[in-house]
């Protein structure tokens, strides 16, 4: 696919990052990542997708270099408050603490790096107060802190922490 | 034997027998309740048509709402669809009492509730490589050339775009098939992925993607199109599929 992320693990690389997070769940079930009720899994699904299907591949880096250089902030700007549009209304049903009930879950990993993008592309996040609520009490969390872009090796100093 | 409850429904959703098409204004109809779920569908749709497969395949009865993509500026924007699916897109599939969207998020729910025949192997590791193709068909080729995003690059570029996408993405599948497939995409056995596979493939067609680069995606969809799950749910079967495109 020639993209990151891949997890060489078990003998076996897999890409795309909810594949590998569904098999890190399987077969390291412990903390859970997605809730034991098949009603609350599709919601987690379901919001994890829209991330993962309906915003971030139409912001991506080639997808951005293929709208070309003038048009691409608004373009970003369009798709990903398009998205969150939805993502807004739907966690009116679904959201407790974070985006599905009290518990961390994939959705949630889904949802911070997608505000990350948000921020970068200068979108106002007014509208969605649930989105940025949410955001702000994963971000408190130490696996999302140390998991951070900017506390990774590979980030430039101008971006460090 | 009672008779049938009948209710009217309420303003805010029209509820059809199946086949019948989502309207957005109207005077709401007497309908019999009905407990099967409803799946909205657009005949054209890939995502739709994973998931049609995957109730055919799942022997699960089903109604029908189809909500045209085009017609009357598109149905999905119309109130009542953005009631039930916020993100204005088919497949939604009303079941259980929830709505779910995402077409792999539907069939996950689909095979954790329903779970014979299996769309996903028991081995973990078969498992990651079927959602992997899933992801890669989902997440990394269609949403690239959908509807909303091909009139955002203009009609000029529209072809070209689309072909680029779905070549780029086919030349990464092609690969990843080498160490995963057998008869199907994983194994032998139909997945998930093979849901993705064989809408993915007539879109490629739609847009005269030249597929000969790709000669084990052309003989898993060919093996998959004999299934007949795959021809029920098929495009040119469906309820609102237009005249001049019907089987």
């Amino acid at each position: 696919m020639k993209q990151v992320p891949a997890l060489k693990i078990d003998g076996i690389t897999i890409g795309q990052s909810l594949a590998i997070i569904e098999y890190l769940e399987e077969t390291r079930p412990t903390p859970r990542l997605l809730p034991q009720d098949p009603k609350k899994r599709a919601h987690v699904r379901m919001i994890s997708d829209l991330i993962a299907s309906g915003i971030q591949p139409l912001q991506n880096l080639s997808v951005l270099k293929q709208v070309g250089q003038e048009k691409q902030l608004s373009w970003a700007q369009q798709v990903i408050s398009s998205g969150f549009n939805a993502l807004e209304r739907i966690l009116q049903s679904t959201a407790g603490k974070y985006c599905v009930g009290d518990e961390v879950s994939m959705a949630d990993l889904c949802l911070v790096p997608q505000v990350a993008n948000a921020d970068r592309y200068k979108v106002d996040l007014t509208p969605y107060p649930t989105i940025s609520r949410i955001n702000k009490s994963l971000l408190t969390l130490e696996a999302f802190q140390v998991s951070h872009p900017c506390r990774q090796p590979d980030t430039p100093p101008e971006l460090r922490a | 034997m009672g008779s049938t409850p009948f209710r009217v429904p309420p303003p805010t959703l029209q509820l059809c027998e199946r086949g019948r098409s989502l309207r957005g204004q109207g005077s709401p109809r007497t309908m019999t309740e009905s407990s099967k779920p409803i799946l909205y569908s657009y005949f054209r749709s890939s995502c739709s048509w994973r998931v049609r497969i995957a109730l055919a395949l799942k022997s699960i009865d089903y109604e029908m709402v189809t909500v045209n993509l085009i017609k009357d500026g598109g149905q999905q924007f119309s109130e009542e669809f953005q009631a039930l699916n916020p993100m204005k897109q088919v497949p939604a599939l009303k079941i259980d009492g929830i709505t779910i969207g995402q077409s792999l998020a539907i069939i996950e729910y689909l095979e954790e509730t329903r779970p014979t025949p299996r769309l996903l192997p028991q081995d973990p590791k078969k498992r990651a490589h079927v959602r992997m193709i899933s992801d890669l068909i989902a997440s990394g080729i269609q949403p690239l050339q959908n509807l909303s995003v091909l009139k955002q690059v203009g009609q000029e570029k529209q072809l070209s775009w689309a072909q680029q996408v779905i070549s780029s993405g086919f030349n990464a599948l092609e690969r990843i098939l080498q160490s995963t497939a057998g008869k199907y995409c994983v194994g032998d056995e139909v997945s998930m992925a093979d849901l993705c596979l064989v809408p993915q493939v007539a879109n490629a067609d739609r847009y005269k993607v030249d597929l000969t680069p790709y000669p084990t995606i052309s003989r898993i969809n060919k093996s998959l199109l004999t299934l007949e799950a795959f021809q029920v749910s098929h495009p040119c079967r469906q309820p609102d599929t237009p005249p001049e495109l019907r089987a």
